[in-house]
């Protein structure tokens, strides 16, 4: 029965070097390799070319003020919602929060198509309705304003899920003593819910931050016809036009945006500092606060909201997949299903599609959380002076651009692996690596903020009844995290089945991904067919959310994040 | 079951700073209730955390009869300990039933059916809430909660019990009826038992035995009785009880008990150096004629009693108890019954 153990910590010793491979496979590896071509470069002089080219610098600037933008945008609407939602008596809370949720699952190059289909002399909608702009006028979301505004409804779900878990985990006694002490609602929510909850409102923000300066599909299609380039369309260009420096060219631009995502997540970091609000116990409900007369004006308002930034762009999504052509006014005696024939019954490609991408999320969802369990339990219970760099390693791919990531796993796997001598370079398991890496940190983040707020002596508790490693993981530790652990696995399928920046540069004949299928189409200029296939994937995603919510009552509480 | 043994433990902590404990020496015997007293940061709760096994001690050992659990070395994990522990916080496990937290040392130890529901139902009556097992945690008191956590301990039949401040969280009526429960608890299972406190009621109301401990170190190892009566040195017997310590000149010799009419000598005595500490305890003072004169600075009625405290002419405070009123400023005559050099 007696078994000495060297450490006086909780895990076992396998556990922190098979946390350091799976980190250095998935992170360290493929930006090593990047890195030493753009050293190689940098060595060579064929850097400070690129780095006086006045378009690189102009393209830094478009990046970081859509970025920010869009992360306000992110905030004031994730936290908008989240704030009324969690801690207000709305009805229809359910509802709401379901809707909420489904600007981010649509994939951008979705999103973008469907607010080009709401706006501009072009869109089928106006012209139905009349409303369209005269031809030659401009299209408005053609700007920075415009992406930083579609970065915003994409990424507002982030925020929201994130502040969402922040409140809910608020011990409700903090809250009822607070107001014993004589503070008003107001003063409760600024002098007690937001402080504790800042946390989670500042993880929402770099989230939504990160993501925002990795967005590939909306610049794309609306940034390259206003020339405005962000650092991955500028990237994605520069691939285009390949050429003999191409390699070089841009594992410098990638190490540019490495360095402006660290700088990035050290400001969040020092938010985060010294912030530990782990709940002791058991932590109670939230107290619900009365808005009485302002009700119907916070519902009107999410209400509006809903409409505003989804209903509104689906519909126009919808005419634009209907009318025969571009441009073409929608009316009853234009209306066609011919793109839906055309993608559903004619083309293998989509059928293709389909199965790759869910095959790919599904993949990468469920192997990603067995990783990010026990990498989320080693990162806050370890007492290594490693954490900071292993949790810094893991975030990286994410931070950085798919495009980045493509590109690094195209230099790292262009040719046969040493020793095995098998080439994965146009297969699906490249993608799945690259998906692996690049979501490793949606997948990471909330889990580890599950195991943070975890009160530590419930898993000693379970140490003293005799658990062991294994059998605590599976009794205490995922049964308390099983709710961020639901989380995460829907974030990173629906993220990753909408995916189009890593596998635009990885995939080949056969392994093309839905994001991939829809840019293509728009690109060559069959916008309704995009825009029909657009309008299945939201289907697919909204069906498998309501495929969700009628799981939801069998799933752990917490698991489906717009429930509560 | 064998007596736990502490020796020379010691802890300090990676942040740097002064020891948490401090070449700590202690021997609990087989069967006893140990209580370690201590003020916040003391580093009590640092040793039950050592004997628990989630910290490894930095020098010295830990062993439990002849089998050694921890030193610098090398440490048997917590869950091959067969400890068992009550958590200032409960650490019940809110996806699981009340049953379901109870049983599971046992689920774990592979009992299961009949026997782990008949151990559960056992464990859920010593503590009288037998028609809770299909609560959730989250439905219940913090008493409750805390009772639960107590049956949990009891199921398992473990070798040594921790229990970590388990009354803080709890009011005062509670906390009496929870003394009664720990006490049951002892009496029937046997069980070593750990209790960290820095209430020292609690200590010698539950314990066989106390430890005081300050910054680190281990002051007294002795009775509840030995404790109060015998203190060693200013910090326990500051600690420990009510009283006042004085610092008087030293008498001569090894004598440390002194009746009345040697307090009268050193009282009397020029004021010379060295000086001793004497500690007087408050019912050893007897309101009684010719004695010391002293000064009544505040009076508190305890309902039984009027509790004093007094000023001596050079301005030392004691503390004593009066049966009648008396007002602040009143000059009283004072005899002390006992006292005790420190």
């Amino acid at each position: 029965m007696t078994r000495p153990q060297k450490q006086g910590n909780s895990q076992p010793r396998w556990l922190f070097p098979f946390v350091v491979t799976v980190i250095f496979c998935l992170s360290v590896l493929p930006l090593g390799r990047l890195a030493a071509t753009g050293i190689m470069s940098a060595v060579r002089g064929g850097a400070s070319e690129l780095l006086s080219d006045p378009g690189l610098w102009r393209s830094v600037y478009d990046t970081l003020s859509t970025s920010f933008f869009g992360m306000i945008a992110a905030v004031v609407l994730g936290g908008g919602f989240a704030l009324l939602l969690t801690l207000f008596d709305i009805r229809g809370k359910a509802f709401l929060g379901f809707l909420f949720m489904l600007p981010t699952m649509i994939p951008p190059q979705v999103t973008a198509l469907a607010w080009i289909g709401m706006t501009g002399p072009s869109s089928a909608l106006l012209k139905a309705l009349g409303l369209a702009p005269p031809l030659g006028s401009p299209q408005p979301l053609y700007s920075i304003g415009g992406i930083a505004l579609l970065y915003g409804v994409q990424n507002a779900a982030l925020v929201y899920l994130s502040l969402r878990a922040g409140l809910l985990a608020l011990p409700r006694d903090a809250v009822e003593a607070a107001r014993l002490s004589g503070a008003s609602s107001f003063q409760v929510l600024k002098d007690v819910i937001l402080p504790l909850s800042l946390p989670g409102l500042a993880a929402g923000a770099a989230i939504a931050f990160v993501s925002c300066v990795g967005n590939f599909g909306i610049p794309a299609i609306l940034g390259i016809p206003a020339g405005i380039y962000t650092l991955p369309t500028l990237i994605y260009s520069k691939f285009a036009a390949f050429g003999p420096r191409t390699f070089a060219d841009i594992s410098v631009l990638s190490g540019l945006i490495a360095i402006l995502s660290v700088i990035g997540l050290m400001v969040e970091a020092r938010v985060l500092r010294g912030r530990d609000y782990r709940v002791i116990g058991l932590s109670g409900q939230v107290a619900v606060f009365r808005l009485g007369a302002w009700r119907w004006l916070a519902e009107l308002l999410l209400w509006l909201t809903i409409f505003l930034i989804l209903a509104m762009p689906l519909i126009a999504l919808v005419a634009s997949s209907l009318a025969p052509a571009y441009g073409v006014p929608l009316s009853p005696a234009t209306v066609t299903i011919k793109a839906y024939e055309e993608i559903l019954l004619r083309q293998a490609a989509t059928r293709i599609a389909f199965t790759n991408s869910l095959s790919l999320s599904l993949a990468t969802a469920f192997g990603l959380l067995v990783v990010t369990v026990l990498t989320g339990y080693f990162l806050v219970r370890s007492k290594s002076r490693f954490v900071g760099v292993i949790s810094a390693l893991a975030e990286i791919p994410y931070a950085l651009p798919g495009i980045v990531l493509a590109v690094a796993f195209i230099l790292l796997f262009a040719a046969p692996i040493p020793v095995i001598g098998i080439s994965i370079y146009g297969t699906i398991w490249i993608i799945l690596i690259a998906y692996f890496s690049s979501f490793f940190a949606v997948s990471l983040k909330p889990v580890v903020s599950a195991f943070r707020q975890l009160d530590p002596s419930l898993e000693e508790a379970a140490r003293l009844s005799g658990a062991g490693f294994a059998r605590r993981l599976v009794d205490i530790l995922v049964p308390l995290v099983a709710p961020a652990a639901g989380a995460s696995v829907i974030l990173v399928f629906l993220i990753a089945c909408n995916e189009l920046t890593v596998s635009a540069l990885l995939w080949s004949a056969g392994t093309q991904t839905l994001g991939v299928l829809i840019y293509n189409l728009d690109d060559s200029g069959s916008f309704n067919i995009a825009a029909a296939l657009s309008v299945l994937v939201v289907i697919m995603v909204i069906a498998m959310m309501v495929v969700l919510e009628l799981m939801a009552k069998r799933l752990p509480k917490g698991v489906v994040p717009w429930r509560s | 079951m064998a007596k736990l043994i502490l020796n020379r433990l010691s802890k300090t902590f990676d942040t740097g700073g002064r020891a948490a404990v401090n070449d700590v020496s202690l021997t609990v015997r087989e069967g006893g209730f140990l209580a370690l007293l201590g003020p916040s940061g003391c580093g009590k709760t640092t040793v039950l955390r050592m004997i628990a096994g989630f910290e490894q001690p930095s020098d010295g050992s830990i062993l439990l009869g002849e089998r050694v659990l921890a030193d610098a070395g090398e440490m048997v994990a917590p869950e091959h300990r067969n400890m068992a522990m009550v958590f200032q916080s409960y650490a019940l496990w809110p996806h699981m039933s009340v049953a379901e937290n109870v049983g599971y040392p046992l689920k774990v130890r592979g009992i299961s059916g009949e026997k782990r529901g008949r151990k559960v139902r056992q464990a859920l009556a010593a503590v009288h809430l037998e028609t809770y097992a299909d609560r959730r945690p989250a439905d219940l008191s913090g008493g409750q909660r805390q009772r639960v956590a107590l049956a949990r301990c009891l199921v398992t039949e473990p070798d040594v019990v921790l229990l970590d401040e388990p009354l803080a969280n709890l009011d005062r009526h509670l906390r009496q009826e929870m003394e009664e429960t720990f006490r049951e608890f002892h009496a029937r299972s046997g069980a070593t038992m750990i209790y960290v406190t820095h209430d020292q009621s609690e200590a010698m109301a539950l314990a066989t035995d106390v430890a005081v401990m300050s910054e680190g170190r281990l002051l007294q190892v002795a009775t509840p009785e030995e404790v109060y009566a015998r203190p060693e040195g200013r910090l326990v017997g500051g600690l420990v009880g009510q009283g006042a310590i004085l610092s008087l000149p030293s008498p001569f010799g090894d004598r440390r008990l002194f009746d009345w009419p040697a307090m009268q000598e050193i009282l009397a005595g020029p004021a010379q150096e060295p000086r001793a500490d004497i500690l007087v305890r408050p019912q050893d003072v007897e309101i009684a004629a010719e004695g010391q004169v002293a000064t009544v600075l505040s009076v508190l009625f305890e309902g039984e009693r009027y509790a004093l405290r007094l000023a001596l002419p050079d301005g030392q405070a004691l503390r004593a108890f009066s049966r009648q009123p008396v007002k602040a400023g009143d000059r009283l005559s004072i005899v002390i019954r006992a006292a005790w050099r420190l």
